[in-house]
């Protein structure tokens, strides 16, 4: 399990890593996204993957897993899913407005002549 | 246990909803809770500052629980002194917007300054890793607000990089939670600083690269070089009362750069050996030669106040990399110093903008209000130079002395001397090419005189200055001040003690607690 789990992190981390170097806002945010999902991911095996295991303090039981790489994530992915909508909306609202989804400045002479 | 100390958070929590909800159509009402929240927070950090002052350190755990197990909130003087600065900035920034009039450019500005505030007290205030990036979070999500108020294709796209790079820095900073908790279990500072001290020497791979994480991720706060390319087109395209208070946000990177790497990662520590002088140094120094000569390279205005913010971080860098107290002390004059002159400079930059077609670097008619504009740049740019009278000067005066007897004292005095240098410089030709050139071309005949800039947006960025002169002719004062700051910065058991010690709930299981 360690190592699908970890391959899974690396996978995603490299996708998402690739996506974000295109330099456009579509596939850098897809790339965000991705790279999101691995950090969860991440922080859900930084508290030892365990099976079987219940995360709060019950009669009978000696091997627990621990809760607060759990609630960790669960703050990570509200986060982040309002980070992605942000995103989102301002990355539209630049590509409207310019008609292009470069993410870089553009190489503009025309700016500065007219300025 | 006193609730004051989480008051800087929750009073500009309460208030943005309520200008939101209640406020949305009436800017003069908003203007008025805006700006009495403001007082309100100065008063309230004063006071903390003030029971902070005698070394006395401030805990306070939220609904009780004990640390580890809870957040705590923290408030020594070094916390308390950043809120103060905070709050301050945000009277004359605040000051600024209503005399331009840039709330009425778009909506729902003062709520989301109020989220702004609310994010930097946080972080500064707060005890706990994990709520340092919430913080972070917070602060990030109303700054992203703020960058492109106002709208227009050029911030739009500006704040697309600006949000994205962030984003990338969330992450980083995600991964280097999850490292340091595998490797230690706990995300208390405190709780931390005692663990990193119980790693043996021979397992430090996990919390050698969970400690480097974190130390990017606060120097892409900080804009250090190689990781502050987001910085210029940010700074220079948000609208001008914005970047004046995002002249705070780089130094949120550096009081976090201060916090973890003197409590959790001491420059004694072996685990953590040549972080700061082998990796954050040379960093620290290229960032101030690049940001200096980026001044003089400059083709506008308001990118060469972004570069001089990087050259100006790049200085606080260089102290808080030598690591000793009397570097952190010279930091911490500086940081508070380069605050003020960064964001008077960029108020400054929006009043030239304010009557002039653009802001490129060539002649253009005079502007409206000239004569005390120009005043106002100049006591800033010596400033922000370095030159005496002002703050900048007695700052960099601070950091060359406590780095003389440092082995990289040559390349310090090499490096600082050289920027300040080609700095003033490139002050000398963006002064004398937008405010005295002018005279020397004939107005247009169409030329419409304008208006002068508002009263009260003069008060803002002369009240920094004024500001920036008190700092320098009680210098004296703060640097004892800053000295007692760094002590305590350097003696962190009472800061440890307190967190880990207090009772509250649950404190009862601490001492098994290492799960």
């Amino acid at each position: 399990m360690e190592v699908l789990v970890a391959s899974a992190v690396g996978v995603l981390t490299a996708t998402g890593l690739y996506l974000v170097l295109r330099l456009r806002t579509f596939p850098v945010i897809l790339g965000m996204s991705l790279l999101t999902y691995a950090v969860n991911v991440f922080l859900f095996a930084s508290g030892r993957l365990t099976i079987g295991a219940p995360p709060i303090l019950t009669g009978g039981v000696t091997t627990y897993t621990d809760p607060l790489p759990q609630a960790l994530v669960l703050t990570a992915i509200v986060i982040s899913f309002g980070m992605t909508a942000v995103v989102v909306m301002i990355a539209l609202g630049a590509y409207l407005g310019t008609n292009d989804d470069l993410v870089d400045d553009p190489v503009d002479t025309d700016k500065e002549d007219a300025a | 246990m006193s609730h004051w100390i989480i008051a800087p958070i929750v009073l500009p929590a309460m208030l943005a909803p309520f200008i939101v909800l209640a406020a949305r159509y009436h800017i003069g009402i908003q203007r008025v809770f805006s700006l009495v929240g403001v007082l309100a927070l100065i008063t309230i950090s004063a006071g903390l500052a003030w029971t902070a002052s005698d070394g006395t350190i401030i805990l306070y755990q939220l609904s009780d629980w004990a640390a580890p197990f809870g957040i705590v909130l923290v408030g020594d003087m070094l916390s308390t002194l950043m809120i103060l600065l905070t709050s301050l900035l945000a009277l004359f920034v605040m000051l600024y917007v209503i005399g331009s009039g840039w709330d009425e450019r778009g909506r729902h500005f003062h709520a989301l300054f109020q989220f702004q505030l609310m994010g930097i007290m946080g972080a500064f205030l707060t005890g706990d890793l994990f709520n340092l990036f919430v913080f972070f979070e917070v602060l990030l999500i109303a700054s992203y607000g703020l960058m492109i108020h106002a709208g227009g294709n050029v911030r739009l796209r500006a704040g697309v990089q600006y949000v994205l790079f962030n984003l990338l820095g969330s992450t980083l900073f995600l991964f280097a939670l999850g490292s340091i908790y595998a490797e230690t279990g706990t995300l208390n500072m405190a709780d931390l600083a005692l663990r990193a001290q119980m790693i043996s020497a021979d397992a430090t791979v996990g919390i050698r690269v969970a400690s480097v994480l974190l130390l990017l991720v606060f120097a892409i706060k900080a804009a250090v070089v190689p990781l502050h390319f987001w910085l210029p087109s940010s700074y220079a395209e948000a609208p001008g009362p914005v970047a004046a208070l995002f002249a705070i946000m780089t130094k949120v990177g550096a009081y976090a750069i201060i916090r973890v790497y003197t409590l959790i990662f001491p420059p004694n520590l072996e685990v953590t050996a040549g972080l700061h002088d082998v990796w954050l140094m040379p960093a620290a120094l290229i960032s101030l030669a690049l940001g200096m000569i980026g001044v003089l390279a400059a083709k506008s205005l308001d990118r060469l106040v972004a570069f001089a913010v990087i050259g100006s971080m790049g200085m606080v860098m260089v102290a808080i990399a030598l690591m000793t107290p009397e570097g952190i002390a010279a930091a911490l004059y500086y940081i508070v110093h380069s605050t003020l002159a960064g964001a008077a400079l960029f108020l400054i930059v929006d009043l030239v903008k304010s009557s002039r077609p653009s802001l490129a670097l060539t002649t253009m008619p005079p502007i409206a209000g000239a004569a005390l504009t120009a005043g106002l740049f100049f006591a800033a740019a010596i400033a922000m130079a370095g030159l005496p009278p002002l703050s900048g000067f007695i700052g960099k005066l601070l950091i060359l002395d406590a780095s003389f007897e440092t082995p990289f004292a040559v390349w310090i005095w090499a490096v600082v001397l050289g920027a300040s240098l080609i700095s003033v410089v490139g002050f000398a030709r963006a002064g004398s090419v937008v405010f005295w050139k002018a005279n020397s071309i004939a107005p247009p005949d169409d030329l419409e005189p304008q208006a002068p800039p508002h009263f009260l947006s003069y008060t803002a960025a002369g009240g920094l200055v004024v500001l920036m002169a008190a700092f320098t002719v009680f210098g004296g004062y703060a640097q004892a001040y800053m000295t007692a700051t760094s002590e305590q910065l350097f003696a962190p058991e009472p800061y440890i003690a307190i967190v880990v010690e207090t009772e509250g709930k649950l404190s009862d299981s601490t001492e098994e607690g290492d799960h």
